[in-house]
Formats: C-alpha cells, sequence, structure tokens
C-alpha cells in the first residue's frame, strides 16, 4: 500500500518526534499598568476583545475579523498607533480550516508595537484597511496572491507576485515547496501549448546533472567538440589543452596578507 | 496588438491604441534605472505621468516558503538573497528574531562584530546608492568614485567572512569566526580615508547646479502619506519623523553608542541624499566606538545554550554530549518555543523585521519577511501621478529599493 502523505500539508515536517516532548510556550504575559494597559483599556471599549497578552515585547490583541476596520481605527486615532507596518496571513486550514491574518502596528510616540490577531475561515473575506492605512493597497494584494483571501472593497485587488494567470496560492501549506503539476508546466504551456509537454519533457531541476553527449553546453570540458555536433558521430579522445605555464599567485605566501596601503 | 507599416511604426514598448491621448509605456523590468526587475507601467499626458503602476515579481524565489521548509539554521544563507547589497544587514535580523524567540544572550564580543558588519554594511549599501542614484541622474564619475570606496569596504568584509557579496557572516547565538588579526587597524584606515571621499562626494554633488535641479522638489513626500504607506529608514526621516529603531528600540550595543539620527524636513530627494551622506558620517563614528570596544571584550563568541545552539568545536570534538547535542542540532534542528516573535531591525533601507510563527517544530510555521522596500515600491504609485517622466528615474533611485527583498 502506498504511504499515506496528507494532502492539506505537504510543507517539510520533522521526521523524527520524542514521544513524549512536548513544546514549550513563549510566556504570555499579563497586560500590565502603562501604555499597554490604557491601550486594551481603549480597545476593549470600542470593539469585542478577544484575547489580549504581551508576547515577546508585544502586545498582542485578538478580534473577530469584522471588527478589524473599527480595532485598527481606534488603534490609529485613540491609541497613537499610525503606521501599520505589516499585514499578512498564517494559514490553519489543516489544523482549524482558518486562516489567521495579522496586522503589525507601530507607534512612533510610544516606540511601542502591537500586533491585531483575527481569523478568518477558507471562504471568508476580510474588509480592507486601504481607508486607513495606504500600505494596504500593496500588502492585501500579497495576502490575495499567496493565500487567495479575498478582501472586500481593496480598489485593485490583483495578484502581485505572482502572474496573473496563476492557479493557486503559493504560501497555502497545501502547496507544494517545488510547486503543483500547473507550476512545472507554465512556461511549456503558456509559450508552446499543452502538446509540446512530451516533446519539450519535464524541467530538469538537478543542478549537478553532467550530460556527455550534450554538445551545446560546457559539459565536456577536457574533450571539446565543435559546437553541436551529432553526438553519434562524437569521438571521445582527450582534447589536449594546454594550460598558461605562468604559477598562480599564491596568496598565502607571507605570513600576513598584505592588504592595499590604502586600507 | 499594432499592424507596423510606414506610417504607425511598431514599437513593443509603446501603445498609441488609445482614445485619449495618453500614451501608456512601459518602464522595466529590464530597463538599466529600475534598480532590478522592476516594471513600471506609466500613462503620460505628453511629458507628465498621470498614472504609474508598479508591477513586480519578477525576482520572486519564494523565500519566505523556503523559510518554512527548512530548519532555522539552513534558512540563513538564504537571507542573503534578500536585500542582497548589505546581506548582513538580513542575516542579522533573521538571527535576531531567532534569539529573540529562544530567548538567549548573545556574548558580547560577537555583538560587537555584528554592530561592526551592520555599519560596514551600511556603508557599503549607501554608498552603492549614491552611486547607482548619481548615475541614475547622470553624474558618472561618483558612480566611478563610490564604488571604488564602496570595494574597499567590501575587502574588509572579505577578510572577515571569505564573501563581498553574501556574507552569511551571523549566525544564531552570535558569531561563527573572531575578526582576523590586524582587522581592526585595516578597518580603522579605511575609516581615516573614508571622510575625505564623503567630502568629495559631497563636493561634487551637493551644491551642483544641475544635481540640485534634478533632486530638489523632485518626489516629495509628505509625513502622513509616510506613515500611510509604512515607509520607514530614510524615506521615513526624510519626511521629517525621527524614527530610528537603532536608537528608538535599540538592539544590539546601539543603546551603548554614541550617535546622532540626521532627520530631514524637506521631504523630496535632494533632503534623502543629504541623509544619506549624513548617515555614512555617523556610521564612521559607529564603527571607531566599536574598534574601541573590541579588545575589552571576553573571546566567547556563541551563546551558550545548548538546547539550540551547537558548542564550540573543542567541546565536540572532546565531549560527549556536546557531540550528541550537535548531531541532533544539525540533523534534526533546533526547536524553539511555541509562539510569534516580531523583530525590527534598521536596515540601510529601513525597517526590516521578521514574524516568526512557531509551532514548536524544526520549521518555522509562518516565517514573513517585512522588507523596507517592498512599501517603497508600493508608494511610487502615489508619488509619480503628476511628475514629469525625466524626474521618474530619480524618485525611483531616491526610494532605494532593491528588487531582492521587493519580490522575496
Amino acid at each position: 500500500m502506498r504511504k499515506y502523505t496528507p494532502k492539506d500539508n505537504v510543507q517539510k515536517r520533522a521526521k523524527y518526534n520524542d514521544r513524549f516532548w512536548v513544546a514549550p510556550t513563549v510566556p504570555r504575559l499579563e497586560v500590565e499598568e502603562g501604555h499597554f494597559r490604557d491601550v486594551a483599556d481603549k480597545m476593549a471599549g470600542s470593539v469585542e476583545v478577544l484575547d489580549i497578552y504581551v508576547e515577546i515585547g508585544q502586545l498582542v490583541i485578538h478580534i473577530n475579523p469584522q471588527e478589524n476596520l473599527k480595532a485598527l481605527e481606534t488603534l490609529r486615532d485613540e491609541c497613537g498607533y499610525t503606521v501599520c507596518s505589516e499585514l499578512s496571513a498564517i494559514d490553519y486550514l489543516a489544523r482549524d480550516g482558518e486562516f489567521e491574518i495579522f496586522y503589525q502596528m507601530l507607534n512612533i510616540k510610544e516606540r511601542k508595537r502591537v500586533r491585531v490577531i483575527t481569523r478568518i475561515a477558507e471562504n471568508q473575506a476580510i474588509e480592507s484597511i486601504v481607508p486607513l492605512f495606504d500600505m494596504a493597497k500593496f500588502a492585501e494584494r500579497e495576502m490575495y496572491d499567496m493565500f487567495g483571501i479575498y478582501v472586500n472593497n481593496h480598489p485593485y485587488l490583483k495578484r502581485i507576485i505572482m502572474p496573473d494567470d496563476w492557479e493557486g496560492h503559493p504560501l497555502r501549506k497545501s502547496y507544494p515547496m517545488q510547486g503543483d503539476e500547473f507550476a512545472s508546466w507554465y512556461e511549456v504551456d503558456k509559450i508552446f501549448g499543452k502538446e509540446y509537454r512530451d516533446v519539450i519533457g519535464p524541467e530538469n531541476r538537478d543542478q549537478a546533472r553532467v550530460d556527455r553527449y550534450d554538445t551545446q553546453r560546457f559539459a565536456r570540458v577536457g574533450k571539446e567538440v565543435p559546437f553541436g555536433a551529432d553526438p553519434a558521430l562524437v569521438d571521445e579522445t582527450e582534447t589536449p589543452i594546454e594550460y598558461s605555464s605562468a604559477p598562480l599567485a599564491d596568496y598565502n605566501a607571507g605570513k600576513h596578507v598584505e592588504l592595499d596601503k590604502r586600507k | 496588438m499594432q499592424q507596423p507599416n510606414k506610417l504607425k511604426p511598431f514599437f513593443e514598448n509603446l501603445n498609441f491604441e488609445r482614445e485619449d491621448n495618453t500614451m501608456v509605456i512601459n518602464f522595466g523590468p529590464q530597463h538599466p534605472s529600475a534598480h532590478g526587475q522592476l516594471r513600471l507601467v506609466l500613462e503620460l499626458q505628453g511629458e507628465q505621468v498621470v498614472k504609474a503602476l508598479p508591477d513586480i515579481g519578477y525576482l520572486h524565489r519564494g523565500v519566505e516558503k523556503m523559510g518554512e521548509n527548512m530548519i532555522y539554521n539552513e534558512f540563513l544563507p538564504t537571507t542573503d538573497r534578500l536585500d542582497y547589497i548589505a546581506s548582513t544587514s538580513n542575516n542579522y535580523a533573521f538571527a535576531h528574531a531567532v534569539e529573540k524567540l529562544i530567548d538567549i544572550e548573545v556574548p558580547r564580543r560577537a555583538q560587537v562584530i555584528r554592530t561592526m558588519l551592520l555599519e560596514l554594511s551600511r556603508i557599503i549599501s549607501h554608498l552603492f546608492f549614491l552611486a547607482t542614484h548619481a548615475l541614475d541622474v547622470g553624474a558618472m564619475s561618483i558612480f566611478l568614485y563610490a564604488f571604488r570606496e564602496r570595494e574597499y569596504a567590501m575587502d574588509l568584509m572579505e577578510d572577515y567572512c571569505g564573501a563581498r557579496l553574501t556574507h552569511s557572516a551571523v549566525r544564531i547565538g552570535g558569531v561563527p569566526l573572531d575578526l582576523p588579526e590586524g582587522w581592526t587597524d585595516s578597518l580603522s584606515k579605511f575609516l581615516d580615508d573614508l571622510p575625505e571621499q564623503i567630502k568629495l562626494y559631497e563636493d561634487l554633488l551637493t551644491e551642483n547646479r544641475i544635481w540640485k535641479m534634478r533632486l530638489e522638489d523632485v518626489g516629495i513626500v509628505t509625513p502622513e502619506q509616510a506613515l500611510s504607506w509604512g515607509c520607514s529608514g530614510v524615506m521615513l526621516r526624510g519626511s521629517g519623523i525621527e524614527y530610528d529603531i537603532r536608537k528608538e528600540e535599540p538592539y544590539e550595543l546601539y543603546g551603548e553608542l554614541d550617535f546622532d539620527i540626521p532627520v530631514s524636513d524637506r521631504c523630496d530627494s535632494y533632503g534623502r541624499y543629504r541623509l544619506y551622506m549624513e548617515e555614512m558620517k555617523e556610521s564612521i563614528k559607529i564603527l571607531r566606538q566599536l574598534i574601541e570596544m573590541y579588545p575589552e571584550t571576553e573571546p566567547q563568541l556563541m551563546a551558550h545554550a545548548p538546547r539550540y545552539i551547537s558548542a564550540p568545536k573543542e567541546e565536540i570534538m572532546t565531549q560527549n554530549y556536546a557531540l550528541m547535542q550537535h548531531f541532533v542540532l544539525v540533523t534534526q534542528g533546533m526547536r524553539p518555543p511555541k509562539g510569534t516573535v516580531y523583530a525590527p531591525t534598521e536596515s540601510p533601507k529601513g525597517e526590516l523585521g521578521f514574524l516568526i510563527r512557531s509551532e514548536g517544530e524544526p520549521y518555522a510555521y509562518r516565517l514573513k519577511c517585512r522588507a523596507p522596500s517592498f512599501f517603497h515600491t508600493g508608494i511610487l504609485q502615489d508619488l509619480l501621478p503628476g511628475t514629469y517622466i525625466a524626474d521618474v528615474v530619480t524618485i525611483i533611485g531616491s526610494t532605494n529599493i532593491i528588487f531582492g527583498e521587493v519580490d522575496r
């Protein structure tokens, strides 16, 4: 029987796992008095806060996906988080059937960072934060491109990194690292058509491959033949190569390597 | 598709078949001043840009995906290929994020060496910016002068780690090697010479009439725009907002070092050019302090955290337990605790941070690289409309974007 491989997460996994090993967790601290307490209070006043804690010096706020715009507006206008430095998603489809979307916020005056986290189901869309932060014009496009998360009311939701006619969303856990069937034939299908797959053959990704009958590339050092010569007629005798008799520079001759005088 | 004939010549780059009298042209991706692989679709009305559409993705290699399929130490050399002009800053940003996640303290000598390398690569990157920006604008000789100095700086890098562009000179938990003998002397010689060279560049450019005409009031980024677009680094400080992560959220030794953060409220390309020059001078100041700090440190280079980091070579070769640990760490990889970390650092281009979500596995569950250039490319779509086509190149140059980290 063929070995079972899960299809929903095809990323690399640890080969050996200790049965009794339990991974420790980064400490999640209570929100203490100070700036983060104020932020937590203001957030609780405007949106429903599902969970809130401090992780590695940054406040993490879990909210409902419907309230993302409101939450970020509160953060920006009332708490001084005027910069959204990053936004993207994490694929938890295999485990929970959900995406986790995070917004990484920065307060320039207080020098504090907050991460707003929300979870959406696979076919659920999220509201765009372009009205608040221009950076989402690019970042949400990237999120859509990489995860296939639709963003409502985005002015120009289009693939940004992958080609427009690409199939699949590369950062999903179900997308293999080497690319899928579509990816491996993308250029051939596009330029020549599907019927040419047999003629051209699959892409060879072995970087160390040497084809001794290839007379067009540098595979025959020491046994040179005319460019493009018929491999059947090629004779395999050694080509006499004359190397220069000048000695190579010995960089380690002196005890200390002499650098340029100017340094 | 156009039908070329004698009256209507065919240019594959231009599209004349439009109802209104705007012209759509393609800038890049193989344009010499597209800084790599930027494709800009520009809609022109006469010489004025009415719409700009940055199109990226021509250098996409799936670095984030690779990060999720490699153990942490394996991924570190891949980060070299993000911002390949100053690769130490990427190595460091990644190592820094992992170190925060596993909560380890880096030995002081390693910190000194790392900070030195970071500042040296800042100088390398800023010289590269100056050279290419000047070349784009049309000042050829600056390009040659700046590349000469950059070559000496890269020689120093080469003396330390053997590589000129892809350094991988930082490891998670410290640095692999001590500085070679006489390296700090070579560095101080380089630093003695650099201010003269910077003065040469400034003499050639700062008051140069053509340079000023090309740069002044070109590419104006208002403070609101800069904040909204998540600009960082010089793009942010060039708009009058003083925020440098080295100063505001200090990491490594930046908390102890004495340096200033130059800020300009001109908001234009000229102000940003001045900032780059000033930042190089600050880097010289920092490096001078670090040279003095170096001899006072203990020779330990890697952190002691047997759960995550291999023991020094002598211990591996002499002690059984260290060898076992090393074997497990190399074949399986370290397993950081479950949790998320976002660690911002100030790379020469701006805020470079890695967000790592760990599920307790040797592979990161999600690795997001927050690259400054990504957003600095995005801002082009708001910055370019209204400017003239001759200024497009200046604006792209002054954002100092690098496509290794835009496309990742």
